[in-house]
């Protein structure tokens, strides 16, 4: 898609592409597998037999290169901060972030007195939905993951952005 | 052997290297960090003390212009016996010999300790930092700690107790 994306003047036909490839992106949107504390044992629980993300077209990935989406699912430790960073670099455009959970999110309970914790994962990459809890429950997780997807289906990836 | 056995036993091998202190709760002994490995390597093998097992090593800061102390937890697996050695360091200048040649899993105890509170142990063969980043900056569980204002450009927001964000 690299050479198609953002080429093109907003008509009829490209806005009709342009949802038909909303709809591909966000139905089939790969996480990476890489959990940080306990909020990757819910999100361990969100794909496991009970709440299957498969059914909403979410399977885990181990690599970078193929994911998608990136769920930062757990406490973001300074040490840590700069391999998230380079994770996300590594992964393939169109790439969306989730911050799972207070930790991911602010900081969480280290807000305060933890000298080692990012207060939130979005000073070292963009994020595009926040789940909150400590940790969110999977349904909470589930709830955040079809936000994102609706957000990928509004998106329209052929159009030039006007400036 | 009970205690005061073992402080006995220990006392009578090196004279002028326990060090009395009553203020010491029961079961520490304080020792003079001059010839520690020495007192070590005794404690491991004479047969009678035989402390085979080294259960942790950390630190502690007094605080204010304290010495800063390490501390270190012995179990005889043989005699089921156990003590817990104290070490005063001068806070401006940490330092004590390394044990990890006597007891391996020192290499590690040393490390942490070294990490969180700056002590270093002479004649470890590889002291680095275990649990921060090789470039972090101070020792994090010094009373005396700030927190740094950037780490690889991450800008660290400061919190005070009182006043709320900086």
């Amino acid at each position: 898609m690299g050479l198609l994306e953002n080429k093109f003047q907003d008509n009829v036909v490209v806005a009709s592409l342009d949802k038909i490839l909303g709809w591909a992106r966000s139905t089939s949107p790969w996480y990476f597998q890489f959990g940080l504390a306990c909020c990757a044992i819910e999100m361990m629980a969100s794909a496991a037999s009970r709440h299957d993300l498969e059914r909403i077209g979410m399977m885990p990935r181990s690599s970078p290169r193929q994911a998608d989406v990136m769920i930062v699912a757990g406490t973001v430790t300074m040490k840590m901060a700069l391999r998230v960073k380079k994770l996300y670099e590594q992964m393939a455009d169109p790439k969306y972030v989730i911050s799972m959970g207070s930790c991911a999110t602010s900081g969480g309970p280290y807000w305060q007195h933890g000298y080692h914790v990012l207060k939130g994962v979005d000073l070292v990459v963009p994020v595009d939905v926040y789940v909150p809890g400590c940790p969110p429950r999977p349904e909470a997780l589930i709830e955040g993951l079809l936000k994102l997807q609706e957000k990928i289906q509004t998106e329209r990836p052929l159009t030039r952005k006007l400036a | 052997m009970t205690f005061n056995e073992v402080k006995e036993a220990l006392s009578d091998q090196f004279p002028g290297s326990v060090i009395q202190n009553d203020d010491l709760p029961e079961g520490q002994i304080e020792i003079n960090s001059e010839n520690w490995l020495e007192v070590a390597t005794f404690m491991k093998t004479d047969p009678k003390l035989s402390f085979d097992q080294l259960e942790c090593i950390t630190g502690v800061d007094t605080g204010d212009d304290g010495p800063l102390q390490s501390h270190y937890n012995f179990h005889s697996m043989e005699h089921r016996h156990k003590v817990e050695i104290v070490i005063n360091h001068d806070r401006k200048e940490p330092k004590v010999a390394s044990i990890e040649q006597v007891w391996r899993i020192g290499d590690w105890f040393e490390r942490e300790t070294f990490d969180m509170f700056g002590i270093v142990y002479e004649g470890h063969r590889d002291l680095r930092r275990i649990l921060c980043p090789d470039d972090w900056e101070g020792w994090p569980l010094r009373k005396d700690y700030e927190t740094q204002e950037s780490f690889h450009g991450i800008l660290v927001p400061k919190i005070k107790e009182e006043e709320g964000w900086e």
